[in-house]
């Protein structure tokens, strides 16, 4: 009998809380369209997976009133679940309590989740929803946020790290995500800043709305913050679960495997590629005929078009894909392209995924802005990753491999580990076009009728060195492949993969050209 | 989802035209100007607090042209050369972005 008042109290304790910010503040977050933060823990984790830590939390604040006030859970919600069974820790920051500012104990709640995460080395996924700092709590919230960005860095490559954007992330706030793998966003409700329009205003005079400045599309399609842009919650979360299939729980274990499927599409892949070297196609119409299911999950689909990169898998394994996109800006590399390659590229190195790169592209583009925008420092990194990178390295070149692009693309130079050309690349040091007038320059100046000559000594050029076999003479490449044998000769190539070991001289870190 | 570069154009590298898509961000990149040294531009937004040169003005080199206040500091815009001063374009108490043409010299 007595026992029972303690658990009627228990219950009654647990379900104020759970209300959060009270009626009030979550009809007004249901008026913005968004779900409260409770609703969208659920909505992520397998059905009743859900366990919550540190209920009861509350501030510890004493000044400008902060003393009589009570904020339930002190804005945020934390605990471990599981998405199809694998497990993950998880925070979500309650906009209803306080607008989910970030007071200390608020901080306190998210690293102790991070460091659970970490210790237990199981994803982290923390759902962003708050304006900002707690201003009454002074250099304490700094002090949280400054606690969670050195947690986010010393689980970065151990633990796999996804931020959500379900509301305002301004200031430094914005940092936590950025120092993570993935970062989702909602078209409407996402919003991310380090001065927002406000102050933007009062210092310059320029209005913006907060859609134009940090809005989901602009981080997904400008920016490239943003990995993932969705139409709703929903959406989000359905593309965070399949997200959560491809990648291991932590950074010594291999991703999950599925059972083995055959590619659905049915086209030939040797009749994606158009007969004209200048004419585009999609990529991904590639991909999708050599992977599993034709199962392509793309990374970043709406930043860097020019380059695709992206889960799949072959066999029942996770595999990254880097590849080329013709279809946009011809599939050059430059700045935004090669950051968003080299950072894919390194995520898969360190959770263990083996990396297929499909190479067609023209080499980096020219232009002053590009140059001017570093392209040179941006371009190494690709270099870099892909240098650096351990785990298996497929090379398969489609079409063209010019210049500084074909070493940057996982050449066999970088040490990739199996090199495959369809008999329609060309590998050379830049287009036939170019290249003819340079080397023939005298030749073609001195003839008869210039314009004739430049064409013959192109198409000499072309036959000559543009295809597959100068540098499959050399090594350079490993097999000249049917397109049609593609899957199979990749397939092979992982097979032969597996125990794959291959160590770099010990050294504290390197030193990347950020 | 929307998207409104679908179309194909051509596009030139080097010296081969390709087909291809554009994208949103490099259909609105800047077009590179080749600075001026006789125009001043603010490297960062603020506001104008002090002028203390005058039009017509002979300065030399170092010489203090006027006081830009911004991110709570007061940066003194120096003169990058001997010279005289043939426009100011900006008033005192004028809030500027950046990249604003502040002075003119000659």
């Amino acid at each position: 009998m007595s026992l029972k008042k303690y658990i009627l109290d228990l219950r009654k304790r647990r379900e104020k809380v759970q209300q959060g910010g009270g009626e009030k503040a979550i009809e007004k977050q249901t008026a913005m369209g968004k779900m409260t933060a409770r609703e969208r823990i659920l909505a992520l984790l397998d059905q009743d997976s859900f366990t919550e830590y540190d209920l009861f939390v509350e501030h510890e604040a004493r000044d400008f009133g902060m003393d009589k006030k009570q904020l339930h859970g002190d804005g945020v919600i934390i605990g471990t679940g599981t998405i199809y069974g694998a497990p993950v820790c998880v925070f979500a920051q309650d906009f209803t309590v306080a607008g989910g500012s970030l007071g200390l104990m608020h901080a306190r709640k998210i690293t102790k989740i991070m460091d659970h995460a970490l210790k237990m080395r199981v994803p982290l996924i923390g759902i962003n929803d708050s304006g900002g700092a707690r201003i009454q709590e002074g250099v304490n919230s700094l002090a949280g946020y400054g606690e969670i960005f050195y947690r986010n860095t010393i689980a970065s490559g151990v633990i796999p790290q996804i931020s959500v954007i379900l509301g305002p992330c301004a200031g430094g706030a914005v940092y936590s995500p950025a120092l993570t793998d993935f970062v989702f966003t909602v078209d409407k409700i996402s919003k991310m800043f380090i001065t927002g329009p406000n102050v933007i205003k009062t210092v310059l005079g320029e209005e913006i709305s907060m859609e134009d400045l940090g809005g989901a599309r602009v981080h997904a399609e400008i920016t490239g913050n943003a990995h993932f842009f969705a139409n709703s919650e929903a959406e989000c979360f359905d593309q965070i679960k399949k997200l959560i299939t491809f990648i291991p729980w932590n950074n010594k274990q291999k991703a999950k495997a599925f059972p083995p499927k055959p590619p659905k599409s049915k086209a030939k892949v040797e009749d994606i590629i158009p007969s004209n070297p200048k004419n585009p196609y999609d990529v991904r119409d590639v991909i999708k005929a050599i992977v599993d299911d034709s199962d392509f999950f793309e990374i970043q689909e709406l930043f860097a078009a020019n380059i695709v990169i992206g889960f799949g898998r072959m066999n029942g394994e996770t595999i990254g894909f880097v590849a080329n996109q013709p279809l946009v800006l011809a599939g050059v590399l430059d700045t935004d392209s090669s950051d968003k390659a080299a950072r894919f590229i390194r995520y898969c190195d360190a959770f263990n995924i083996p990396i297929i790169t499909l190479e067609d592209m023209p080499g980096y583009l020219p232009g002053i802005d590009q140059e001017h925008a570093g392209v040179i420092r941006h371009g190494a990194k690709v270099l870099y990753a892909y240098s650096e990178a351990t785990v298996p390295k497929i090379t398969v070149i489609l079409r063209k491999a010019y210049g500084g692009g074909y070493i940057a693309m996982n050449s066999r130079h970088l040490h990739a580990d199996f090199m495959f050309a369809w008999p329609t690349a060309e590998i050379a040091v830049m287009g036939p076009e170019g290249a003819a007038n340079i080397i023939f320059k005298k030749e073609i100046e001195e003839a008869d009728d210039p314009e004739k000559m430049r064409q013959l000594k192109v198409q000499e050029y072309k036959e000559k060195f543009a295809n597959p076999y100068v540098a499959a003479a050399k090594g350079y490449i490993d097999s000249v492949i049917e397109p049609d044998e593609t899957r199979k000769m990749l397939l092979h190539a992982l097979d032969v993969s597996v125990s794959k070991e291959d160590h770099r001289p010990e050294k504290k870190h390197g030193i990347p050209p950020f | 989802m929307k998207d409104d570069n679908q179309e194909l154009v051509d596009f030139q590298i080097l010296s081969l035209k390709y087909k291809t898509r554009l994208t949103r961000k490099f259909k609105e990149r800047k077009k590179y100007e080749v600075p001026d040294p006789n125009q001043l531009k603010s490297v960062i937004p603020g506001t104008v607090v002090d002028i203390k040169a005058k039009k017509g003005q002979k300065l030399k080199e170092g010489d203090v042209i006027l006081l830009l206040e911004a991110m709570k500091m007061i940066n003194e815009i120096h003169m990058p050369f001997d010279g005289k001063i043939k426009k100011i374009l900006v008033e005192k108490g004028q809030r500027i972005s950046k990249n604003f043409l502040m002075v003119e010299i000659e």
